[in-house]
């Protein structure tokens, strides 16, 4: 069965709105390679979130491509989890944002990499490829700063129990990515914090923080001022 | 970890990309990293993005050995009046690709 446009709309969202936060970070990471780093996982984000976009587009029937998708929706009408809207804070917090969140979505890619959803599939078998190398660079990352000073140590572990609590709705109760994070933290000398009694969710919903609010209108202010504007 | 280092910046790596089995690699560049797996994803991300690469090679910078300027006349200009040494007196097969004549075309 093919995948309903709220579905692409999860996928995409989760990704645009992640790509974007990455974008932030151009010209303003630690050192250049990493800025180069960051900006790459972006696009690569900005990439999948497009296709999902096109497709989730077409499925809807309504006419609208992945721009008006991306730029003429509001808060309420995007579906990504709470987990990506976070800010990106200092470096470990982006790296413990990507690490969890990449934690879902391997598996989730490749589970839909072999679904029978053939045009998702195609779509999810190159998003699977690139998250691989993501997941190479930002878990290096986590158990290089996990296992570092005690600066760096103590920045993961406050970013790792700051973020924790958002992944309820983008884990929907899966095992494998808390199983998957465990060994990560081992490894990293970090404490993975238990799943809180009431986690935040309501991303999934179009119930978001106000990050996204601020998010949305720097990403979409050119968009909005100047319809069909082409570049 | 407490290493200090004196300016902000990781040591340098030489990169090497190889463009398709059984070329030489050759170098493209540095990245700057802690370690050789960050360099080697910096390399990655910085020349093997773009073009075909099918394998890359790290090497510390500090690690290379290379000739002083002040010594390239005695060490590397060959004596003129030795032509023996270069083989330029046999005609090769013409399917034969490799060698310095190949890389010259390209």
């Amino acid at each position: 069965m093919n995948a309903s446009v709220e579905t692409l709309l999860e996928l995409a969202d989760d990704r645009l709105v992640l790509g974007h936060r990455l974008s932030e970070w151009c010209g303003h990471a630690p050192i250049l390679e990493e800025d180069i780093a960051l900006s790459n996982i972006g696009l690569d984000l900005l990439g999948q979130a497009t296709r999902l976009l096109e497709l989730a587009g077409a499925r809807e029937g309504r006419g609208r491509d992945a721009d008006s998708l991306a730029f003429l929706r509001g808060p309420t009408a995007y579906r990504s989890c709470l987990l990506v809207e976070q800010p990106n804070g200092d470096f470990a917090r982006t790296i413990v944002r990507q690490v969890l969140f990449d934690a879902a979505a391997l598996p989730e890619l490749e589970r839909l990499a072999r679904g029978d959803d053939a045009e998702l599939a195609a779509q999810a078998e190159l998003a699977a490829k690139e998250t691989r190398y993501h997941a190479r660079h930002t878990r290096d990352w986590f158990v290089r700063l996990g296992d570092g000073s005690d600066e760096s140590h103590r920045r993961m572990q406050a970013a790792l129990d700051a973020l924790m609590p958002f992944t309820a709705e983008l884990y929907a109760g899966r095992a494998e990515p808390r199983a998957e994070l465990e060994a990560l933290a081992a490894q990293a000398t970090l404490e993975l914090p238990e799943d809180p009694p009431y986690p935040a969710s309501g991303g999934r919903r179009g119930v978001h923080s106000e990050h996204l609010d601020h998010l949305l209108s720097e990403m979409q202010c050119v968009a909005r001022a100047h319809p069909g504007a082409q570049w | 970890m407490s290493t200090t280092l004196d300016d902000s910046q990781w040591p340098l790596w030489e990169v090497f990309v190889q463009e398709k089995t059984g070329n030489p690699h050759e170098h493209a560049g540095s990245v700057h990293a802690p370690d050789a797996e960050l360099a080697l994803q910096a390399a990655r991300d910085v020349y093997a993005r773009r073009g075909p690469v099918v394998s890359l090679w790290v090497v510390e910078s500090a690690r290379i050995v290379a000739t002083a300027p002040a010594d390239a006349a005695s060490f590397l200009e060959p004596g003129p009046e030795k032509i023996y040494r270069h083989p330029r007196f046999y005609s090769g097969p013409k399917t034969a690709k490799a060698g310095p004549k190949a890389a010259e075309k390209k």
